[in-house]
């Protein structure tokens, strides 16, 4: 059955730029207002559920070439190596450290190592719900 | 100093990075690299020799969980040593031998992953001072181990080995876990430094029997003791390299380690005394009893590993007899034993690994090790047979090869131990010398069969699959190095007692080293006509005599009834096991989801609810703390009126969609009471699962008024009526009941000390990230667990190609 969705198909292209510039703002502002890794990542991987709906997962496969189960070991990994990480500076086991510098462009920014964290939290979702939405629409 | 840490994480790096050289660098074997990594770990602990030797000892703490005092300790002294230059130094030469022992065409690498985790783990177990930590890298030699069993995963017979032995050694490390809780709350730390300062305040705790049982049988399943030594054999389906380095070097050692390590915490004691030495002992002759009728190579060479096992945790039995008798000439001199059991451990190293290089060389050159196949290999292979021939004779116990000097201590200290007064040692005592007398000779015994059967009498051409021949001189040269040192040991075994032994001894007898006792001995070859010379002189005549009569007593062995083995109490079990759970899960499966919700909300009600009632909790205030505003009342309203409409849903498409204004609703409360994080997440959670439903929509099977008997359905509104109410007394509860001070105060300093003014994601982040973390792997194993249902279904047909038949 094929329907004929141009619309739909133009809206989407549209409205998944907009999906993902909000997951990453949401995963950038994360320290400070709501957002942070989980969020952003979902809403990451709700950009790709539209796309893969909207056009079929062939097209989607071509065009964003990861392998989502790696992505999600990757994910997890970096989370806990950035625990392990802090160990190498003596702290203890996960702790997370700030501070404040004076990048170009941006002027004083915070650089928080929890962002690392966040990041693996993000991609483990990301990988997480993409591979279980591919494989159950695989699946039938 | 912390570049001991580094070195002990190096292997892991290694392991890490080594998938990445297979894959791209295709031009250099793989194993290079890993033997760069060995043999650097072996230069870098040769250094510390000189600082060990003067009695120094190297620690190093990197903060894991201080709270609970959980932090890695390294710890290097003469015992760890010891064991860190067996780990690497054999490590290196397995690698090397490994090299030219599998073909390129094999999964190279995983198999040099596999290994690198290995040595790191080993590293980790013999070097950690927290017994937590000790525990993590000992669960990591029994996976790492498991993963190398099963290298050949295609082979049915590798996969039951490499499963006998994780079954074996990782429930024999729960239990030593359990042990070392007990310690730990006994003590009150987890360093095993301080648990050894401490002894003397909890040794007649109630739990100190127990513990010490646990920690045993930790160490009995690794070092593959009596009855745990069934899964030794088994695992013997890994390649030779692997058999080489975990089953002679490392792996069984662990247990050994173990014991020499926690000696001075329940030494002393009767029980500890007669548990180690009599499974030590029993061990020693049950696996020499057994590896003379074996006909393959290697299940020969597994019963002798037992054996051998066995006679040096006798030792460390024996030689702990010493701590009972405080300080005095007497007691020091039962410590000979504990030397003599180091100095056996490295000598077997050596002389176990040349032995298992030498079978896989000649199961590569003519591709098979059945003795009733092989026979005369001395002409074409006489280097290989050079180096069986030290080797076996070092394990027979004959001069000039180490193994006789070893033997030679054991039977000293065996012969002084059974005059000893205490332990029931009067009555008992003189069982000791003669088992170990009697498992000698069937050691001798088994290694004159390892040669004469191997390398002399006919060559049978025929029987074999390939034409015998030497092998690449590479193959070579690490049983070669190994054979040289087992001489060398032999002319010059006082540097390695002065070197690594003696510190080594101070590190099992801490209070005895501080007392200024004398624990160091001299190795000689000749100390003139002492029992021990006797017993030796005795076991080769024996030992000749029952080799040539073979043939008439070999029946004995089906005295033993096969039946009553511990292998097929072993398969037994597991078959039970098997056949129990499936006929269980079969009857509580019944595929019908209504059937699995009844399950879960029955558990709900009777464990929450049970709780609530048992402890009186259920008792609450209607809270009073805010007014209700309108727009409230009108959301709860319309998720009330959603949930009931549910329940008269006509179609699917209804329902999901009444189903998802409850989770809007659940999300508009989240902005109403200001928590938008909140909002946010249950959102965008609600949109996924609402589009994930409807994508499958279009595939589920037509919506179906169910006819349920009336039963059922009053059984049903019982149910969910205990449900809800369970639920709103939770709620309301939570509301009243102040049991313990709110935290919430704790996380207003989210600015301070987590520079995040967003408080739910610092909370996530930073205060409580462990918490974050596990849950990313939850997720990560949920989402693992759904494409591996799905594509397992799917792939089932082709999975079966793999089977052997």
């Amino acid at each position: 059955m094929k329907i004929n969705n141009v619309i739909l198909r133009t809206v989407a292209k549209l409205v998944s730029f907009i999906i993902l510039t909000l997951a990453v703002y949401l995963f950038l502002s994360g320290h400070h207002s709501p957002g942070g890794g989980f969020i952003g990542g979902l809403v990451l991987a709700s950009a790709f559920v539209l796309l893969f709906i909207v056009y079929d997962i062939e097209t989607i496969r071509t065009a964003l070439p990861f392998d989502f189960k790696k992505v999600a070991a990757f994910g997890a990994l970096l989370s806990v190596g950035t625990g392990f990480g802090a160990l190498l500076f003596g702290e203890e086991f996960l702790s997370q450290t700030f501070d404040y510098f004076d990048l170009p462009f941006f002027g004083e920014t915070e650089l928080a190592t929890v962002m690392l964290f966040e990041a693996g939290v993000a991609l483990a979702v990301v990988g997480v719900v993409v591979t279980i939405i591919l494989s159950i629409s695989e699946d039938v | 100093m912390t570049t001991l840490i580094i070195a002990i994480i190096f292997p892991f790096i290694a392991a890490a990075i080594i998938p990445f050289l297979y894959k791209y660098v295709r031009r250099i074997h793989v194993g290079w690299f890993a033997l760069v990594v060995s043999t650097g770990l072996f230069i870098y602990f040769s250094q510390f020799i000189p600082t060990i030797a003067n009695g120094d000892v190297i620690t190093i703490t990197l903060n894991w969980i201080p709270s609970y005092g959980i932090n890695i300790t390294s710890y290097l002294d003469g015992l760890s040593l010891t064991f860190s230059l067996l780990i690497s130094g054999v490590g290196a030469l397995v690698i090397l031998y490994s090299i030219y022992y599998l073909s390129s065409k094999e999964s190279l690498g995983h198999f040099y992953t596999y290994l690198m985790l290995f040595m790191g783990a080993m590293l980790g177990v013999v070097t950690s001072d927290n017994m937590l930590v000790l525990y993590v890298f000992w669960e990591l030699t029994s996976i790492s181990s498991f993963l190398l069993i099963a290298f050949w995963y295609q082979r049915k017979r590798s996969r039951d080995g490499a499963k006998k032995s994780l079954l074996i050694t990782v429930t024999g490390g729960i239990a030593m876990l359990v042990g070392f809780i007990m310690v730990g709350q006994m003590s009150g730390t987890w360093s095993i430094r301080e648990v050894i300062g401490n002894v003397n305040l909890f040794n007649n705790h109630y739990l100190f029997i127990a513990a010490m049982i646990l920690v045993l049988v930790g160490a009995f399943t690794k070092s593959a003791q009596f009855p745990f030594h069934i899964w030794l054999p088994d695992a013997m389906e890994a390649p030779t390299p692997v058999s080489a380095y975990l089953h002679s070097a490392t792996m069984v050692k662990a247990g050994i380690y173990l014991v020499a390590r926690f000696t001075p915490v329940f030494g002393g004691e009767s029980i500890w005394f007669w548990a180690v030495t009599g499974v030590g002992l029993f061990t020693l002759f049950w696996g020499s009893f057994n590896a003379v009728r074996q006909t393959d190579l290697k299940a020969l060479l597994a019963y002798s590993t037992i054996s051998q096992l066995g006679m040096i945790m006798s030792m460390f039995g024996i030689g702990s007899a010493a701590l009972n008798l405080g300080y005095s000439t007497e007691s020091v001199a039962f410590t000979s034993a504990s030397f003599a059991a180091l100095f056996h451990l490295v000598n077997h190293s050596t002389f176990k690994g040349a032995l298992f290089m030498v079978v896989g060389i000649v199961d590569h050159s003519v591709g098979t090790r059945d003795i009733r196949r092989l026979g005369g290999l001395i002409t074409l292979m006489p280097v290989t047979f050079s180096i069986a021939l030290i080797g076996s004779l070092s394990m027979a116990g004959l001069p000039p090869l180490n193994g006789f000097l070893s033997k030679e201590m054991f039977f000293m200290a065996v012969v002084n131990i059974s005059e000893a007064e205490f332990f029931a040692l009067e009555t008992w005592g003189i069982l000791l010398p003669i088992i170990a007398w009697v498992a000698s000779v069937f050691t001798f015994v088994y290694s004159m069969i390892l040669v004469i059967k191997t390398f002399l009498g006919p060559y049978q051409e025929e029987k074999l699959e390939h034409p015998a021949h030497e092998p690449k001189p590479g193959m070579l040269v690490s049983p070669i190095i190994l054979a040289l040192l087992v001489i060398g040991i032999f002319f010059f075994p006082n540097i390695i007692g002065k070197n690594l032994i003696t510190p080594a001894m101070a590190g099992i007898f801490p209070n005895l080293a501080a007392e200024g006792a004398e624990l160091s001995e001299s190795i000689y070859a000749w100390h003139g006509f002492e029992p021990e010379l006797f017993m030796t002189i005795g076991v080769v005549l024996f030992g000749l005599a029952l080799f040539f009569t073979k043939r008439y007593w070999v029946g004995v062995y089906k005295l033993f009834p096969q039946k009553w083995s511990f292998n097929v109490f072993y398969s037994f079990m597991l078959d039970q096991v098997e056949e129990k759970s499936t006929g269980f899960t079969n009857a509580y499966m019944t595929q019908n989801l209504r059937d699995y919700l009844v399950y879960i909300y029955l558990f709900f009600i009777i464990a929450i609810g049970g709780i609530l009632i048992y402890t009186e909790a259920y008792q609450f205030e209607l809270p009073t703390n805010a007014a209700i505003s309108n727009f409230e009342l009108i959301t709860a309203l319309a998720m009330m009126s959603a949930a009931i409409a549910i329940l008269f849903a006509k179609s699917r498409l209804t329902a999901i969609l009444l189903n998802s204004i409850l989770g809007f609703g659940v999300a508009i409360f989240f902005v109403l009471f200001r928590a938008p994080d909140l909002a946010l997440t249950q959102t965008i959670v609600e949109s996924v699962t609402t589009v994930l439903f409807l994508a499958a929509y279009y595939f589920l099977p037509e919506w179906k008024k169910e006819d349920t008997p009336k039963k059922t359905r009053g059984t049903n509104l019982v149910i969910s009526i205990c449900v809800g109410v369970v639920f709103t007394v939770i709620a309301l509860m939570v509301q009243s009941g102040k049991t313990f001070e709110s935290i919430s105060k704790f996380f207003e300093d989210s600015y301070e000390l987590a520079g995040g003014k967003n408080m739910v994601n610092a909370i996530l982040g930073d205060f409580r990230a462990l918490d974050t973390m596990l849950e990313v792997i939850v997720l990560l194993i949920a989402g693992l667990g759904v494409y591996i249902f799905i594509k397992l279904k799917n792939n089932n047909k082709e999975g079966e190609q793999y089977e052997d038949k």
